[in-house]
């Protein structure tokens, strides 16, 4: 396994937890999808995997070894993080941007040499976004940003990769363009990826395994069609939903759609409590 | 010049005049003053001491070259590069263009420390000494003022800044007010606004190796400012332990500012601004940008000391000079570029 996460409970201090109990395993290629409603710590739990946080119980194994016995730049070499969003106070161009994935394999006092710089190039290619390489980052899309901070973690050639709501803020299209994409990175590169995302129907499109967190604290995991069903979905998220499915030639898709009556009634909230890994 | 920013890395005829510039300007530097010297003779005195020429020039001049206009001009030159650096490695570090290196309160505080020894009529070692020390102690100040469990967060360590600033600010009025106004006030007045005048040999022994290792340590880490100019979290998730590097950053440009401070005074719009200039002509990547930093801010602060020293029979305090010429100036790159480079 390259990702283990046992019995995890995050909480800030001094008030109660934010998920207690959540445990999940991702292997080589494997894909796991975290869903739901805003504020369960989706996030928070991305961010405990790479000990940009650190966990109140439990524990996060890389390759079978705790995250937090690891050095920083140990950590960075092997966890790509891709952020929701960035700001970049200085108009970097994208090559910098991305050159930058290399920092956890450069010493304290080196600049990138010329393989980081073809490294980082290979990355960018990767993408497709070539063209994009000597524009300011400041001055690029939306998508093409998501894809620029895609090739900074894979830049740093990582064995995992956490991506916080890749497809949010995201046109139709740009949303297939980076699922497509992750797709082949798992299959071709064999890297092990956990993405947190509002939309069940891109877990359902791409992930091997599914992690319903609950505003209660818990979660429920397993393959992704045993997890996300409409049962699950409409206790998570206090809202009836239909499951169906669309044919695409041979293929046929899994889409979820929201029942919109009845969503604003407040008695509907969360039972909660039945969800345990 | 916008197109620089654009274009892969930095082109040749850049990076030459950047490393002509300064060499021209001390040469050129050397001939201006009272005593008349030619730019050929000083260029033969000063290579005198490494090649074996034969003496064309009087002894007088000799005299003037070595004793009174190079250490001055060396002096303007450090400190020129010296805050132009720290500027723009803190203005990286702070995420924040708007940045100078007395963000952390090291000015106010050297200043006080320069003020205080004045006021009890030590020797120009004690006072350089005291500014010297208190700048630092500005800085530690405000650092143990930001820390918490959690580590120091930016705007904890901008608000310590402000605070110790105010205070030591306050202090400094305070020394002023209890001055002798005949003596002593001018003196401490005068001396906050900066002067390179009396600059020696000896100034230099001591002041310039804090410049020196702090401007090295910035340079060595120029490339890593790039990663801790991104917010916290992606520095650390690309494996940066931010903490403690923000803490060398800051002990290093401290370390430049404090020395600069306590040499020649409080010297303004060099730090905040240079760093400006050299975004417009390199970018900002700080790999690029320091080194461009260390040219321009040198050359920069060596004109504006040519003009302090040569333009009137009296001596200008440099602080006056460096907004009053460099204002125009930024103003002409700002209307050219549209300020697109920050």
């Amino acid at each position: 396994m390259i990702i283990e996460v046992k019995n995890a409970e995050f909480g800030y201090d001094g008030r109660g937890s934010v998920f207690e109990d959540v445990g999940f395993s991702v292997g080589e290629g494997e894909i796991l999808s975290i869903l739901g409603p805003n504020g369960c710590g989706k996030t928070t739990l991305l961010k405990c995997i790479n000990a940009l946080l650190k966990l109140r119980k439990g524990e996060v194994l890389i390759e079978g070894k705790r995250v937090n016995s690891l050095r920083k730049s140990d950590v960075g070499k092997k966890i790509g993080y891709v952020p929701q969003s960035h700001g970049s106070t200085f108009p970097y161009s994208v090559l910098e941007i991305v050159l930058m994935g290399r920092a956890p394999h450069l010493g304290l006092f080196s600049s990138p040499s010329a393989k980081d710089v073809e490294i980082a190039k290979e990355a960018i290619e990767m993408l497709g976004i070539s063209h994009l390489m000597n524009r300011p980052y400041s001055q690029t899309s939306g998508g093409e940003a998501q894809l620029v901070l895609i090739a900074r973690a894979l830049a740093a050639e990582p064995i995992a990769l956490l991506l916080d709501e890749p497809t949010s803020h995201l046109d139709l299209k740009n949303q297939m363009v980076i699922l497509s994409f992750l797709e082949k990175l798992g299959e071709n590169e064999g890297i092990a990826i956990i993405m947190t995302t509002h939309f069940p129907d891109h877990a359902l499109s791409i992930s091997h395994k599914a992690l319903l967190l609950s505003n209660k604290g818990n979660g429920m995991v397993g393959n992704t069609g045993d997890v996300i069903t409409e049962d699950n979905l409409r206790d998570i998220f206090g809202l009836d939903v239909r499951i169906i499915s669309v044919k695409d030639g041979e293929n046929s898709i899994k889409t979820v759609v929201p029942l919109r009556k009845g969503s604003f009634d407040r008695k509907q909230k969360l039972k909660g409590g039945i969800y345990n890994s | 010049m916008k197109r620089a920013v654009e274009k892969k890395g930095v082109n040749i005829a850049l990076i030459v005049a950047l490393v002509a510039l300064p060499i021209i300007a001390l040469f050129a530097s050397l001939t201006l003053g009272r005593y008349e010297i030619s730019l050929g003779s000083a260029f033969s005195i000063l290579t005198s001491r490494i090649l074996p020429i034969e003496p064309t020039w009087t002894e007088i001049e000799e005299t003037v070259v070595f004793q009174i206009r190079l250490p001055r001009v060396l002096m303007a030159m450090l400190a020129g590069a010296g805050l132009s650096i720290a500027g723009a490695s803190f203005q990286g570090l702070f995420q924040n263009p708007l940045v100078s290196p007395g963000i952390l309160g090291v000015s106010a505080g050297a200043g006080f420390g320069a003020a205080l020894g004045i006021l009890i009529g030590g020797p120009a070692a004690i006072i350089q000494l005291f500014a010297f020390a208190f700048g630092i102690t500005a800085v530690v100040g405000a650092y143990m003022i930001s820390r918490t469990r959690m580590g120091s967060s930016l705007l904890m360590l901008v608000l310590a800044g402000m605070i110790i600033g105010a205070f030591f600010t306050a202090l400094i009025s305070l020394v002023k007010y209890v001055a002798d106004p005949e003596e002593q006030l001018p003196t401490i007045v005068f001396w906050l606004m900066g002067s390179m005048a009396g600059a020696s040999y000896k100034d230099l022994l001591w002041g310039a190796p804090p410049i020196f290792i702090g401007s090295s340590i910035l340079l060595l880490l120029r490339w890593r400012i790039n990663v801790l100019s991104l917010s916290e979290e992606e520095a650390q998730s690309l494996g940066i332990n931010v903490q403690w590097l923000r803490w060398i950053v800051i002990i290093a440009s401290t370390m430049i500012t404090a020395a600069v401070v306590s040499l020649c005074g409080i010297v303004g719009w060099i730090g905040l601004v240079i760093p400006h200039v050299g975004r417009m002509l390199v970018g900002p990547n700080h790999k690029v940008l320091l080194p461009a930093c260390v040219s321009i801010g040198a050359s920069y602060l060596l004109l504006v000391d040519n003009v302090a020293r040569a333009a009137t029979a009296a001596e200008i305090p440099i602080s006056i000079l460096t907004a009053l010429i460099g204002a125009p100036f930024f103003v002409y790159l700002l209307r050219r570029t549209g300020g697109k480079w920050a």
